[in-house]
């Protein structure tokens, strides 16, 4: 089986279509989408509805800060362009989707793998997994082998050994990892939606699960489309302008 | 998803034992209880060949090294391929029965040399640029060896050698695991280079360095620094200059002391930049550029070790680590120009040499060989000299330096950059191919005769080796 890892989608429907395309001609079989599917990106109901199709056909789904902060709606202590953002996606989903959103579970554990968007120790509370010592942090929470999660927009790999020794990698697209389970894995596919990594190229994973190979994969897309429509949105520009740069 | 098995790796016991058949594999006979593992003989009805197992040892309590590093090379041997490593056929589930199985190298290795050592120096040069030949190969795919050595180089039946044990290696696309485990220098102390000390993993260069350490040997029966048994016996190579070749062995040839000893620079962008340029100074040791390392007679008093010890301590951005093995490894890429001597002045001569300029001034690092082919007889009835008592060869290498001159000056390629390199054979393209392959090169740029009706009865040399080489090929035209 070859699960096709997806995180922080925000609304990016080109660079959804893209990855879904590439990991079709991949051979995946089965799809993680790891949260965070609205925010940022100008179609949100396109792609909260084709996540839904993934769900109803046997993905596994798990929530986003993004997606609860829609659910519940601005409140008055947030930014003025964060408030403004969750205004705007509320606006554009029905109410199908919100409960669609709202029915999403925090985690989602499955033989040895967790699906988190955030991590592992206080998956509902959203801190990053930023250092190796956030990352341990997290595997030391869970009994599972396997940890992917999103929220962080960069993509890397962290391990842990049975003798409590940590290390860190910045992945090189294409190249198959091999994962063995004596060893603890914490994988972060990087954004689908919203690269940072100075590369506007869509991030996402695959993972072989009876090799337990990873390939960090990158995605080429139409990126100026989905900028000139976060522009026509009216959506802050800089959220057009990162989708360029990849930053 | 894979089973949730938390426990530690598996304990080989009595299933390795002679006779017993693993996932397929009939264990034939045990070969040798190392240190590290045990290595069976081992036949597979679907695998040809003879193949050799490898099994970890483990007992409890023992060196978690052997474990990581048992694991390191189950990672990365199945992604290196050629003939320069044994081919990868199968790896057994680490968590329960660990082995790798690969094909078997008859060998020898080359530790019974270094204990013949010192050795005649057409052997020396034969296998360092083999050795060197198969860690440019290795880093090419994007692995640090790191643990050269005598034990580690095999040697196949026509002389091919092949890099054996990667349980220490670094690849730079897949994670260190063991970056991060040990606080005591890995690999074996009197070949490691002075930066492995100091816990970088990813300099190709440090590969160079262990091969001079083994070239020192063959050549003077000594080990440079000695056989270090405390970490601080092991730093001393980061301060003190070995003794030069020469003062061991006085017959030593000026230019292999300076290979030799460039090899063994303390910083690692004193050495060569590439392990191809080393094997292509072997080619021809005669057009090895001499320094003062050539002459050095004495291993030198503070001055030297004042400068040694300088260039020892590297700020993070005065000698930077390479950005990765495999960048490093195409750095300075070796050009090679293939010229036909017979018309030198034609415009197709001075077409390939106007290309050559223009690939060689975009990389101040470039190296460039100039080769010509003398095109020998079937027959061979034709020896070196002509009729009128010419030395072809003289005669090939003075075009061909003809050829260079405009381009040697224009890109001030005097510092041994620019090699010259008059080849003999029956088939030109076959020697191109072979002398590319041999020596690490990166391009080829020659020419291609317009005329087809020669093309028809002669054959296309530059279509041959366009098919062949392992390179890039530019075929220009007039």
């Amino acid at each position: 089986m070859r699960i096709a890892l997806l995180s922080d989608l925000h609304a990016n429907r080109e660079a959804l279509s893209a990855v879904l395309r590439d990991a079709a001609d991949a051979a995946a079989d089965r799809y993680a989408l790891l949260g965070d599917f609205v925010g940022y990106g100008a179609e949100p109901a396109w792609t909260v509805d084709r996540v839904r199709r993934l769900a109803a056909d046997g993905a596994i789904v798990v929530r986003g800060n993004h997606d609860e902060a829609v659910v519940r709606g601005s409140r008055g202590s947030m930014r003025a362009d964060a408030r403004h953002s969750i205004d705007w996606t509320r606006a554009h989903l029905d109410a199908g989707q919100l409960a669609f959103l709202a029915s999403l579970p925090m985690e989602h554990t499955e033989g040895s793998a967790l699906y988190v968007h955030a991590n592992a120790w206080e998956p509902a509370r959203w801190a990053y997994i930023e250092t190796r010592h956030d990352a341990v942090r997290s595997l030391q929470a869970t009994a599972c082998r396997y940890t992917f999660c999103g929220h962080m927009h960069e993509p890397m790999l962290y391990h842990l050994s049975s003798t409590g020794k940590a290390g860190e990698f910045r992945p090189v697209p294409g190249v198959a990892i091999p994962l063995p389970p004596h060893r603890q894995w914490l994988v972060i596919p990087g954004a689908v939606g919203q690269p940072r990594d100075n590369n506007p190229a869509a991030c996402y994973a695959l993972f072989d699960v009876e090799q337990a190979l990873l390939t960090f994969r990158r995605v080429p897309y139409d990126h100026e489309a989905a900028a000139a429509k976060v522009r026509a949105a009216g959506l802050p520009q800089d959220l057009a302008d990162r989708l360029l740069d990849g930053t | 998803m894979a089973p949730d098995d938390s426990a530690e790796p598996g304990v080989p016991g009595t299933e390795f034992e002679v006779g017993r058949v693993v996932d397929g594999f009939h264990l034939e006979a045990r070969l040798h209880q190392g240190g590290m593992a045990n290595l069976w003989t081992v036949t597979h009805a679907r695998h040809p060949g003879p193949l050799l197992m490898k099994v970890p040892r483990l007992r409890k309590g023992e060196d978690p090294a052997t474990i990581v590093g048992f694991e390191v090379e189950q990672m990365i041997l199945p992604t290196l391929y050629g003939p320069h490593v044994p081919r990868f056929v199968a790896r057994g589930d680490f968590t329960h029965r660990p082995y790798i199985v690969m094909e078997r190298i008859e060998g020898p290795s080359l530790a019974p040399r270094a204990a013949d050592a010192p050795l005649a120096f057409d052997e020396i040069v034969e296998v360092g640029a083999r050795v060197a030949a198969a860690i440019h190969d290795v880093h090419r795919q994007h692995v640090v060896h790191l643990d050269i050595k005598p034990e580690n180089v095999l040697l196949r039946a026509d002389g091919t050698a092949v890099l054996v044990d990667f349980g220490l290696s670094h690849h730079d696309a897949l994670p260190d695991l063991l970056a991060e485990e040990f606080r005591q220098p890995m690999g074996s102390w009197p070949y490691i280079a002075p930066e492995q000390i100091e816990y970088v993993r990813n300099d190709p260069r440090s590969d160079l360095f262990a091969l001079g350490v083994m070239l020192y040997q063959f050549t003077t029966g000594e080990l440079p620094f000695g056989e270090p048994r405390s970490t601080r016996a092991l730093r001393r190579r980061l301060h003190v200059d070995p003794a030069p070749p020469r003062a061991l062995r006085p017959d030593c040839p000026p230019w292999l002391q300076e290979l030799i000893l460039k090899c063994l620079e303390v910083e690692p962008a004193r050495r060569f930049d590439t392990a191809a340029l080393l094997a292509i100074a072997l080619e021809d040791p005669r057009q090895v550029p001499l320094t003062l390392r050539a002459h050095k007679r004495s291993a030198g008093g503070w001055i030297a070790r004042w400068r040694r010890r300088y260039f020892s301590w590297r700020p993070p951005d005065a000698s930077p680590v390479p950005r990765s093995t495999r960048a490093q490894a195409t750095k300075s890429p070796i050009i090679l120009a293939a010229v036909d001597i017979a018309d030198t002045g034609a415009d197709l001569a001075v077409q390939v040499r106007e290309m050559v300029r223009r690939i060689a001034i975009t990389d101040p690092g470039a190296r460039l060989a100039c080769v010509s082919v003398l095109k020998t007889g079937l027959l061979s009835l034709d020896d070196y000299e002509d009729r009128r008592g010419v030395n072809r060869q003289v005669l090939h290498l003075a075009a061909l330096k003809h050829w260079a001159r405009p381009i040697s000056k224009a890109l001030n390629l005097d510092d041994g950059r620019l090699t010259f390199h008059v080849l003999e054979s029956t088939d030109p393209a076959a020697a191109l191919i072979e002398f590319a392959q041999r020596n690490g090169v990166d391009q080829i740029v020659m020419g291609a005769r317009g005329h087809s009706a020669m093309r028809r009865y002669l054959g296309s040399v530059s279509s041959q080796v366009v098919a062949q080489a392992p390179c890039t090929v530019t075929v220009v035209r007039a």
